[in-house]
């Protein structure tokens, strides 16, 4: 069972711009192996923080709209969302204590 | 460039620390390779992952080169193929960076993410290289934001824009040619007047319809606040400064080892390359082995990297049985000492 949610050009707006959680949105592709590397952690991250925090994944070619809005450059890039607004950034392959920390920060500033 | 290596952290407790007969520093080619050898030799190795955990190929599309694959294989597919072969048999794969080294004596001590202290009998060096970058401040606040050392990576992200890419050898003339299919304008900023690239490679790319050059040319700093918007360059003749209007700045000026972390306590030569003993994997520090890249200046490839990560796990092996770390290794007759007193061990090796 994935606890993630798969993003879209279409549902962005409802679920990650329109939550009162934190929402870490993962913008990726098929043939980026950066991506997969990170997947795995990406996965756990989603199933420990149910309930507490989104966790959406975004392929970027089939969602070309959202990536161009977010200005995304550069895969995988991980934005952090909070009511509705990109609050943080980061590129590559990050460990998962790093995101973890992320979210915890951003949920105790709900 | 200090000689003086960085002292450990302050206040990590040492006496609990994990203890490991075998540490292995990174997932390429080379780590993982070493992993392999020495998990199936018994030494349970514990593999720290590092910044890019599978290595360079995980920011490359296909590897056609490496035996075993003759349809040629995705480099991500790839180093996945190593990692499950490795853990396997008992490899212990570990997230996080090396930060701090102690090797002044055995067992050696290093921290990882400057907070986890281990004690390692034996290390095995598998650092590899990175993307060089040409240090501007700017240049490091827009990675990720227009700044990008892989073309194979983020070419696509700019469809239809203006794009600068620096360098002048084979590899950055391949990423020109590369990016060539997405960008609309690919500027090629050169220092010099002329390339290092082989003649073929400088045809297809200066006589490409999307590829302007810019000779004798260096770009000065990264401009945009959120995102690049453009480059301060200045010509190097006339001292003219100019601007280049892109959104993309690819950087392809070659590698460097990963070694800052080791210097002080083993010899490298001038571009950081630590340096071996002949025909083996042997630093000048006693239980530490090099391989890959950090030490290859020369082939820089995933098959010699594997190789001589064979090699080190191999060294490691023999030097821990003749401290008797290790035990059911007759060094007597089945293993020689040190290639430091003769290169030519001449001995098979069991597979
Ligand atoms: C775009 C590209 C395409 C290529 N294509 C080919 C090809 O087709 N065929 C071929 O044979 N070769 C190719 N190469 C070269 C090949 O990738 C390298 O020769 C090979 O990966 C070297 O292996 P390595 O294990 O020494 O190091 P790397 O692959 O560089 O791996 C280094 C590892 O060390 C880790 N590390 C670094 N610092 C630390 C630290 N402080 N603590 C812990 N871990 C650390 C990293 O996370 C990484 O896992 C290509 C290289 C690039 C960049």
């Amino acid at each position: 069972m994935s606890a993630y949610i798969t993003g879209t050009d279409a549902n962005f707006e409802t679920e990650v711009l329109n939550t009162d959680q934190p929402v870490l949105v993962d913008f990726w592709a098929t043939w980026c192996g950066p991506c997969r590397t990170i997947a795995p952690t990406i996965e756990e991250i989603a199933s420990e923080y149910d309930g507490k925090a989104k966790v959406v994944k975004l392929d970027v070619d089939n969602n070309p709209q959202t990536a161009m809005k977010y200005g995304i450059r550069s895969i995988p890039s991980l934005l952090f969302f909070k009511d509705g607004k990109p609050v943080d950034q980061m590129v590559g392959v990050v460990p998962k204590k790093v995101l973890a920390e992320k979210l915890d920060a951003l949920g105790q500033t709900a | 460039m200090s000689l003086t290596p960085t002292p450990l952290p302050p206040g990590l407790d040492w006496d609990a620390a994990e203890r490991r007969t075998i540490v292995i520093v990174g997932t390429g080619p080379a780590g993982l390779t070493a992993a392999l050898y020495a998990a199936r030799a018994g030494l349970a190795p514990l593999v720290v992952q590092g910044p890019e955990p599978g290595g360079q190929l995980t920011t490359t599309t296909d590897v056609e080169n490496f035996p075993g694959y003759p349809d040629g294989v995705m480099g991500p597919e790839m180093m996945a193929d190593f990692e499950k072969q490795a853990t396997r048999f008992g490899a212990e794969l570990r997230w996080g960076a090396v930060t701090h080294v102690d090797l002044s004596q055995a067992p050696h001590r290093l921290v990882v993410d400057e907070a986890t202290p281990l004690v390692a009998e034996s290390v095995i060096v598998a650092t590899g290289a990175s993307a060089k970058y040409l240090g501007l401040e700017n240049e490091k606040r827009l990675l990720g934001r227009g700044v990008s050392a892989c073309a194979t990576c983020d070419g696509a992200f700019f469809r239809e824009e203006e794009i600068a890419i620096v360098g002048g050898g084979d590899t950055a003339m391949e990423e020109a040619l590369f990016l060539t299919r997405f960008a609309s304008t690919v500027h090629l900023v050169h220092r010099r007047d002329e390339l290092r690239a082989s003649q073929i490679m400088q045809d297809r790319v200066l006589n490409h319809p999307k590829v302007q050059v810019h000779w004798n040319t260096v770009v000065t700093d990264v401009v945009g606040d959120d995102a690049v918007t453009a480059l301060a360059t200045r010509d190097t003749v006339t001292g003219e400064p100019g601007t280049l209007p892109v959104t993309g700045f690819f950087v392809a000026i070659g590698h460097k080892p990963n070694t800052d972390l080791f210097r002080g306590w083993l010899e490298m030569d001038e571009a950081g390359y630590v340096q071996t003993h002949p025909d083996s994997t042997w630093t000048d520090v006693g239980g530490v082995f090099v391989c890959g890249d950090a030490q290859d200046h020369v082939y820089r490839q995933a098959v010699t990297a594997a190789g001589t990560g064979c090699m080190a796990a191999i060294d490691a092996e023999r030097w821990l049985a003749e401290r008797h770390v290790i035990d059911g290794v007759d060094t007597e007759t089945e293993y020689h000492a040190a290639p430091a007193e003769s290169s030519e061990t001449g001995e098979p090796v069991e597979g």
